[in-house]
């Protein structure tokens, strides 16, 4: 979100304003008196396009800002709740333009982009104008120094002026960059205000989920819980990777890839049963043990949504009787909380045995199917019963 | 023949001591891979049995090589360390580095693709199941009694889809199958593999698996276009994905309109690819192609 990536723009010695972030009308109103002045009171969700969607407003006066707040905060953006909103001082610009490093998937190397047209409408530029909007490549091993620093702000054209401002800014930027193992470093506006200083207005980080897991702990601090869907709190909180949907099929597999194969043939499936769909997207991973599988199950059975789950496993480097007998763990764990039918499809390392395992235990919830097609339409006939 | 592991293939093993190490190094022992040793200076001048072989530890990739005359590594090592275990093993021109390793920070991935430029290692993954040519030698976690050889050649992002899909196809079986990975940078591509595939005197046919994210599909579908005569079948997961949502591969997000399934589909059947739409389907294509050959 804008106020955390302006933490980071400050932590590094970006000029930036951090403005006061709260959660309540009342806390907006004391903010902008505290500040002083014009305020702007800004929401807070991680989706572009606030402004359009009247959730950036101009504040004359601390009623004004509580006013504002009032109505932003509990307001929808992109299907996103706000929960806070942003007090800063109103700096409006002389001139606006665009900043950013990011991650070039297709040069599997990094990306500046820049330009002194753009400000908040750099997509329209980009279309009408798109020389204005410089691409300037970074070679991984080398980054951003002070020469190549120089050569993006010559090269974007930025006024004569802000030359030695701009140049040191941008070196901060890249110390954002690869400090915090950020995949995008934006601002959008880069503010050139009175008296010819340069400004991060606004700003977007994201972070490398896998960095900050091997080395940032302090991440940890940005991750926004009230934003998620409750499941996926849940889901998280067992270390599950796991997203909601919005259907009545429950999905359980391994491995991300085929998890989202299943979820294509079960919604195609599903278009023979009355229109029924997925209701989640869960990969449990290569090491199914019946604790994973009952956390799994636990967070999939408490969706009200779901009718009937799939659990498609194709034992790779886990064989099948320990998925079977994991399917078979977690009913136990879960009791009378495993209300609803599970289809199985089990392929792969061993699974014989874990077919075996499942014929066994004959749980009146269970039925087991070869193959993943059949699968899929029996758990989507279930789903519509 | 297979493309970049055959029986010639002598494999160490960097991390081979640790747990998912030990774990996998005995499953390449006992699928008759040649293992000859592995890396971890701590406990150099050791040996491990592993599947019933004793594996020597060396200090290093370069002297592994040396004493061994290995010409693959397969790297456990953990995300932490992968950046360094890559760069030794690129310091010491291995031919082949294959990284299994999951949780790679993006930007240590970027420092070793950008190190390799102008080196002779070709790097496959990270994140990825790794290399299998069945009958001939295996590099990586991909199970060997899935399918055995044959006529075609698959190339995939997604570890599970490849060996659901070897399985689908296990009536005709495989020259090699490769597990690229699905992070946002990764060392050789759909291309590299379609390139080395066209190339294979005894690959027939292709197998191309892709998922939402990023345009790899769409570049390679360029180039089956312009350089590609073998037959190709593709396969893309996440049709029903929803938009701006991670679905676990650090790849397989949609932002905005370029990286949809659809987008990928299209650009693949513009370039003459049948593409199916669930892996049985995929898998009937391609046997459709076999049989007429």
């Amino acid at each position: 979100m804008e106020y955390q990536a302006k933490e980071l723009f400050a932590k590094h010695g970006v000029a930036t304003t951090l403005g006061v972030v709260v959660e309540t009308a009342e806390d907006a109103r004391a903010a902008a008196e505290q500040l002083g002045g014009v305020t702007v009171v800004k929401a807070q969700v991680k989706a572009g396009g606030r402004g359009k969607a009247g959730g950036v407003k101009l504040a004359k006066t601390p009623d004004e800002a509580f006013e504002h707040a009032s109505a932003i905060l509990g307001m929808e953006i992109k299907g996103l709740t706000v929960n806070r909103v942003l007090i800063t001082p109103a700096t409006p610009p002389v001139e606006e333009y665009y900043f950013s490093f990011l991650l070039d998937r297709s040069n599997r190397s990094y990306l500046c982009i820049a330009s002194v047209e753009g400000g908040v409408e750099i997509e329209e530029v980009a279309k009408t104008n798109p020389e204005a909007v410089r691409q300037i490549p970074i070679n991984a091993l080398v980054g951003v120094d002070a020469a190549k620093a120089a050569e993006i702000v010559d090269d974007a054209k930025f006024p004569a002026a802000l030359r030695d401002q701009a140049i040191e800014m941008v070196q901060k930027l890249w110390e954002v960059f690869v400090e915090e193992d950020a995949t995008l470093v934006e601002v959008n506006p880069l503010a050139r205000l009175e008296g010819d200083r340069l400004e991060a207005l606004d700003g977007k980080v994201s972070l490398d989920d896998n960095a900050s897991e091997v080395r940032h702990e302090d991440h940890e601090e940005f991750v926004i819980r009230d934003e998620a869907d409750p499941l996926e709190a849940k889901a998280k909180d067992l270390g599950l990777n796991y997203v909601k949907l919005d259907g009545e099929i429950g999905i359980i597999g391994n491995g991300a890839g085929l998890v989202m194969s299943t979820l294509d043939v079960v919604a195609y499936a599903g278009e023979n049963h009355g229109g029924v769909k997925p209701a989640n997207f869960l990969d449990i991973g290569g090491g199914a043990n019946a604790q994973v599988m009952a956390n799994g199950l636990d967070v999939i059975l408490n969706d009200p949504q779901v009718k009937a789950v799939f659990v498609n496993v194709f034992g790779g480097i886990t064989a099948c009787d320990e998925v079977a007998n994991g399917i078979v763990g977690a009913l136990e764990i879960l009791g009378d909380g495993a209300s609803k039918p599970l289809v199985v499809r089990l392929d792969g390392n061993n699974v014989e045995e874990g077919r075996r395992i499942l014929n066994e235990a004959n749980h009146p919830l269970v039925t087991l199917v070869a193959t993943m097609d059949g699968a899929a339409d029996k758990v989507a006939e279930l789903a519509n019963a | 023949m297979a493309i970049y592991l055959n029986s010639d293939s002598k494999i160490i093993v960097q991390g081979m001591t640790g747990g998912m190490g030990a774990k996998h190094t005995t499953l390449m022992v006992e699928s008759g891979a040649d293992i000859v040793g592995g890396v971890n200076a701590r406990k150099a001048g050791t040996t491990v049995n592993l599947g019933g072989k004793d594996l020597p530890v060396f200090a290093d990739v370069a002297q592994a090589m040396k004493e061994t005359g290995a010409n693959v590594s397969v790297a456990f090592v953990p995300p932490a360390f992968t950046k360094d275990a890559c760069i030794e093993a690129i310091d010491a021109e291995i031919p082949l580095l294959v990284v299994i390793t999951e949780g790679v920070p993006v930007q240590d991935s970027a420092e070793v693709w950008a190190y390799l430029d102008g080196k002779s290692t070709r790097m496959i993954g990270p994140n990825c199941p790794g290399i299998i040519s069945p009958g001939l030698s295996l590099a990586g976690i991909t199970p060997h009694t899935i399918a055995g050889a044959g006529p075609i050649g698959l190339v995939s992002k997604s570890g599970t889809l490849t060996y659901q899909m070897m399985h689908e196809l296990r009536d005709f079986g495989f020259t090699t199958a490769i597990g690229i990975g699905g992070d946002p940078v990764i060392g050789t591509t759909h291309i590299d593999a379609l390139e080395a595939f066209e190339n294979d005197p005894d690959t027939k046919a292709i197998v191309m698996i892709g998922e939402i994210g990023g345009d790899a599909e769409e570049r390679a579908a360029a180039y089956i276009k312009d350089h590609v005569t073998k037959p190709v079948v593709g396969y893309v997961a996440g049709f029903t994905a929803p938009e701006g949502k991670t679905m676990g591969h650090a790849g397989a997000i949609v932002s905005g309109s370029s990286g949809t399934a659809q987008a990928k589909k299209e650009a693949l059947e513009a370039a003459g690819v049948r593409v199916g739409k669930t892996p049985s389907e995929t898998a009937e294509l391609m046997r459709a192609i076999l049989k007429e050959l």
